[in-house]
């Protein structure tokens, strides 16, 4: 069995507790005008010629983003650092990319690193089918979901896709076995009014088994990376979340009971 | 910091660095005097040393507590003519190079003219040893193949370990008459000798006390004339102790650190021992006296403090003796590096770290100067709390304190013969050498040029810079049908050019053995005053010599260059690559950025070219490991380089790694700056994969940005990856916790920054995996922070 991913990243600090090794899948079903990871929505392997300025002269190089591995093999990169996890109370996350496009190999990584004692993320979209999402939340020890936005509008022009699965589903997987971190990513323009701050609290408030919340503000350092991998740039009208309403949300979130990490 | 330290503490930093001539005129004159000339030599040392203290001029600086300078004022720093004499245009050079510079004022000048070199050119112990090292060494030192410590400076490279704390010099003394008197001089025929020896200790034990007394007596006047009634009562108290002090065991924490800074001055006054002399574990060796003190009401946290930070200002009044040539680029520094230990274990194997640790942690923190360096030992019973609380210094970016593995010195002392109180009493010194502190004679005799080994093997013996055939002739590379081939040739070479080095630091060491004894450093250390036989003859417990490797990564990563590119992949013939590093990659640039880009390297827990280090370091290991010097000492490796690697790099044209020509080598055990990629936890996998516990220290370097730090989070991520790296059996981590400075010239240059960890906003990543203007921005941020 093998994956397609574009990154492997030891040393992750912010994707789950402890120090982590991340894993990004290759293939997302939304496309978010703010991704950060924008070689990651398509899920072939791309190639690319950069034109690099070295010693002088100018390089033409090919790039190519993603790789198939073997899920044995892939296992091997995540035990390397075992010994740090151990350590921290870290472990691996999967994360993309929508891991979960490629459930079987993630079920089997999953399940050999529960065999192996490792401490398991899986950070998805929610945009999955739910008998997907329901064993993923029996095989991970924690999910880690992403929420845009519940204007579904709002939430349809700028991430493709309709939040009404992505929000039936959250419902089915806080009912799993696996702790649920909630992640939102928090982009002005977009998300960050008080409206859409009141909005989310009301319907975080309703939901049972959730605990966490992380607050993601959005950052333009994807940005570089449009050009590079020629993907058309939306991003010119969203801006980093200033830092009262990032800390207004915050306090909310505390006062309805919630743990609260910036940044995750 | 009350205003007493902060005077003081500036009076230290910004006193010049310059040059004295009062040792070298004394020195002059003692050895001038025709009746010392039928004494034996150490007599001579011993009255020699008793001959300065008793007229070298005693400096009380103003508002100070602890007293005592090794020259007439502040970082007035004395040459050692006796070892090596420095020229009116070494003195010149001295006096105007931009870095690490003393200034020469012309009375100065005019004694060095007129005193010390007539009377020392041509009879230093360096023209001893240069004239009889064979043309073979002379050769591989000129072509940088390896460095020499005692060429302008004394061994030394030992720490004190709690002998002063439990005896006064009357005591020591004592030791030494019942020494002279259990000697058989009718049939022992070493007894003479070692009569001599014990005798020659004695005169300097005596010396010292008279040298504190001088001190009392400077006192005494300066509390008459003294108009302060507080201060008056200081200079009192202190004369009482200059009394008392070396003469009788210390009583107080202010006694025990004024006699510590007593001998200190001994120490660097009778040589210029390399790598400082220092305390070594002073949280053990202080914490009776700070109990006692805070038990019976005479000492206070606070006084404690304003002692230590006036101790601290003694060390930093004292840079390294000047050097110049090949020893100045290989340590290129003021500090002497006195490194003082904190925390690891008891002698019973016990957790260490007590209140008075984590007060010297705060002095660290509070004095921010270059000297003493400090170090935190951890071994895994010391509490997480110690680890964040050294971190927390470490995070505001001066690179101290370093972190060392008490577990691992331990067992590295274990398997080198020591025994486990021994091992558990001692520590790390200078840069991270291991040692039994009070008990060890540890010579560093030289740093060792590995990639330099390389490249003469890769042109057959040649060293393509000076085209002289220093090396074997094992064969013509292009020819070589494999890999294996290549590292047998490379082995070969190896073990030649550490036989000429060997060869040179015996030769050397029985110079110094037949020539310079140490009385005085003979009293400290034990069993010297046991054996009747001194520092610099084997009169220690323990004897080692170390060689130092440097540039693991740049051989490795080159090693494994053409091992991938020529044997594996084939992407080029070895005559190809020759070729491309004689044109130093003009012409090849596409080949060079796949050589730093895509070719397999060293740091990111890649065993392709991580079993090549492995390799590469049993080469080294066996070439050196177990050998004997004639005093007894058994080399040893080590792994570190202070400034060589720059030096070392100097020396060799373009390396098969994708270095260019003169460019420096990689540091420590610290990957190619740049090679590694896949961040800290891949290079401390990397870098375990060395058998520390075979060296007596290893040196890693990791850099993070202060913002990384700057969280309890952060503080914690740290402190896991340093407790992993330490269960891994790793030696020594240090942390660079780096400025905008670093910034602008990773974006310079980003080859050499791949390393580099920046928080970014909610999360960290690589400085170069960021755009420009990201990094424009972070480093915006940053220069805000310093502020």
């Amino acid at each position: 069995m093998t994956v397609c991913i574009f990154d492997i990243k030891r040393f992750a600090v912010h994707d789950g507790p402890g120090i982590r090794t991340t894993v990004f899948f290759k293939g997302c079903p939304l496309n978010c005008w703010w991704c950060h990871n924008p070689e990651g929505i398509s899920p072939e392997i791309e190639h690319f010629t950069e034109e690099i300025e070295f010693d002088g002269i100018t390089l033409n190089k090919e790039l190519t983003v993603g790789r198939w591995i073997k899920v044995n093999d892939l296992m091997e990169e995540l035990e390397k650092d075992r010994i740090f996890m151990e350590e921290s109370g870290g472990g691996v996350t999967f994360s993309g990319g929508e891991p979960l496009m490629q459930h079987e190999a993630v079920f089997a990584l999953l399940k050999l690193c529960s065999e192996a004692g490792i401490h398991t993320a899986v950070d998805t979209s929610g945009l999955v089918s739910e008998h997907i999402l329901q064993q993923a939340t029996e095989l991970a020890d924690l999910i880690l979901y992403d929420l845009k936005s519940l204007d579904d509008k709002i939430h349809q022009e700028f991430t493709g896709v309709s939040n009404k699965k992505i929000l039936n589903n959250l419902e089915i997987t806080l009912k799993g076995q696996a702790r649920v971190i909630l992640r939102f990513p928090m982009v002005a323009g977009f998300n960050d009014k008080p409206a859409d701050h009141n909005q989310l609290l009301a319907y975080l408030e309703g939901l049972e088994n959730l605990d966490q919340v992380d607050i993601l503000p959005y950052h333009p350092f994807g940005t570089q990376k449009y050009n590079r991998f020629n993907k058309k740039n939306r991003q010119n009208g969203f801006g980093i979340p200033s830092k009262e309403k990032i800390n207004s949300l915050r306090d909310e979130l505390i006062n309805a009971g919630f743990a609260v990490n910036i940044g995750g | 910091m009350n205003d007493r330290i902060k005077k003081l503490r500036d009076q230290s930093l910004n006193a010049e660095n310059r040059l004295s001539a009062e040792r070298g005129i004394l020195l002059t004159r003692f050895y001038q005097d025709d009746s010392i000339q039928h004494l034996s030599r150490p007599i001579q040392r011993g009255r020699c040393f008793e001959y300065i203290l008793r007229h070298k001029e005693i400096c009380i600086n103003e508002g100070e507590l602890i007293v005592g300078e090794r020259g007439p004022a502040p970082k007035a720093t004395p040459t050692y003519p006796e070892i090596c004499i420095h020229t009116l245009k070494d003195l010149d050079i001295l006096n105007a190079r931009e870095k690490v510079s003393f200034s020469v004022d012309p009375q100065t000048r005019k004694s060095f003219e007129e005193v010390i070199i007539p009377f020392w050119a041509g009879n230093s112990n360096r023209d001893r040893i240069m004239d009889q090292l064979p043309v073979a060494w002379h050769d591989a030192y000129s072509a940088g193949v390896f460095t020499e410590f005692q060429e302008q400076r004394a061994p030394g490279h030992t720490v004190l370990g709690d002998k002063i704390y439990r005896k006064g010099m009357f005591d020591i003394i004592e030791d030494i008459e019942t020494s002279i008197a259990a000697l058989d001089l009718m049939n022992d025929p070493t007894a003479i000798r070692k009569r001599e020896e014990l005798m020659a200790m004695e005169i300097t034990a005596k010396a010292l006390v008279s040298y504190a007394e001088r001190h009392a007596a400077a006192l005494e006047t300066m509390a008459g004339n003294e108009k302060s009634k507080g201060r008056k009562a200081e200079l009192m108290e202190m004369a009482r102790i200059c009394r008392k002090v070396p003469a009788q065991k210390p009583d107080t924490f202010h006694e025990a650190l004024q006699y510590y800074w007593f001998v200190h001055l001994g120490v660097i006054t009778e040589l210029n021992p390399w790598d400082s002399f220092n305390p070594g574990r002073l949280d053990q060796h202080l914490y009776p006296f700070y109990r006692k003190g805070l038990d019976d009401g005479s000492l206070d946290m606070e006084s404690a403090r304003e002692l230590l930070q006036s101790f601290w200002v003694k060390f930093n009044n004292h840079p390294s003796p000047p050097k110049v040539g090949v020893t100045a680029e290989e340590s290129n520094t003021y500090t002497d590096f006195c490194l003082i230990n904190i925390g690891g274990l008891n002698e019973a194997g016990d957790d260490a770290v007590n209140d008075l640790s984590y007060l010297i942690l705060e002095v660290i923190k509070e004095m921010r100067i270059l000297q003493p360096s400090s170090m935190v030992q951890i071994s895994r019973k010391n509490p997480d709390d110690f680890v964040k609380k050294a971190l927390d210094i470490i995070k505001t970016g001066f690179g101290q304190p370093s972190c060392f593995n008490t577990d691992a010195i331990i067992q590295e002392m274990s398997r080198q013969g020591k025994s486990l109180e021994d091992a558990r009493r001692g520590g790390a010194s200078g840069c991270v050498e291991t040692g039994a502190f009070g008990v060890e004679c540890y010579i560093l005799t030289g740093y060792f040029n590995l990639p330099k080994v390389l490249e003469i093997t890769l042109n057959n013996g040649l060293d393509p810079r000076t085209g002289k055939q220093i090396g074997l002739e094992t064969g013509d590379p292009a020819k070589f049908k494999d890999f294996a081939q290549l590292m047998s040739a490379f082995n070969e070479q190896l073990r030649h050019f550490i036989d000429i080095k060997v060869m040179g630091s015996n030769i050397i060491e029985q110079v110094f053995s037949s020539e310079m004894p140490v009385p005085f450093l003979s009293v400290l250390i034990d069993d010297c005053i046991a054996n009747g036989r001194d520092y610099n003859a084997g009169g220690a417990r323990y004897n080692t010599n170390y060689i130092q490797g440097v540039g693991t990564g740049s051989v490795t990563d080159s090693l494994a260059a053409l091992k991938y590119h020529v044997f594996d992949q084939k992407t080029r013939t070895m005559g190809k690559y020759m070729q491309v590093l004689a044109d130093n990659f003009k012409g090849h640039e596409s080949f060079r950025y796949d050589l730093l880009h895509d070719t397999p390297k060293y740091g990111n827990d890649d065993n392709y070219a991580d079993d090549i280090l492995k390799e590469v370091f049993e080469y080294y290991f066996e070439a050196v490991d177990g050998r004997k010097s004639p005093r007894g000492a058994t080399y040893r490796i080590n792994l570190l380089p202070t400034t060589s690697h720059i030096y070392f790099g100097k020396v060799i044209r373009a390396l098969p790694d994708g270095r260019k020509s003169g460019e420096p080598l990689s540091e420590g055990i610290s990957p190619v700056q740049g090679a590694d990629r896949f961040g800290p936890t891949a290079v401390l996998k990397s870098a375990a994969k060395i058998d520390h516990l075979r060296t007596g220290g290893t040196l890693l370097n990791q850099k993070f940005t202060p913002s990384f730090l700057d969280s309890e989070e952060g503080i914690d991520k740290v402190t896991r990856l340093i407790r992993s790296y330490f269960k891994m059996d790793g030696h020594h981590i240090q942390f660079n916790v780096v400025t905008a400075d670093t910034l602008c010239q990773a974006q310079k240059e980003p080859e050499k920054y791949r390393d580099l960890i920046v928080r970014v906003a909610g999360y960290s990543d690589y400085f170069n995996d960021l755009g420009k203007d990201l990094q424009d921005e972070i480093i915006r941020r940053t220069e805000h922070e310093a502020f």
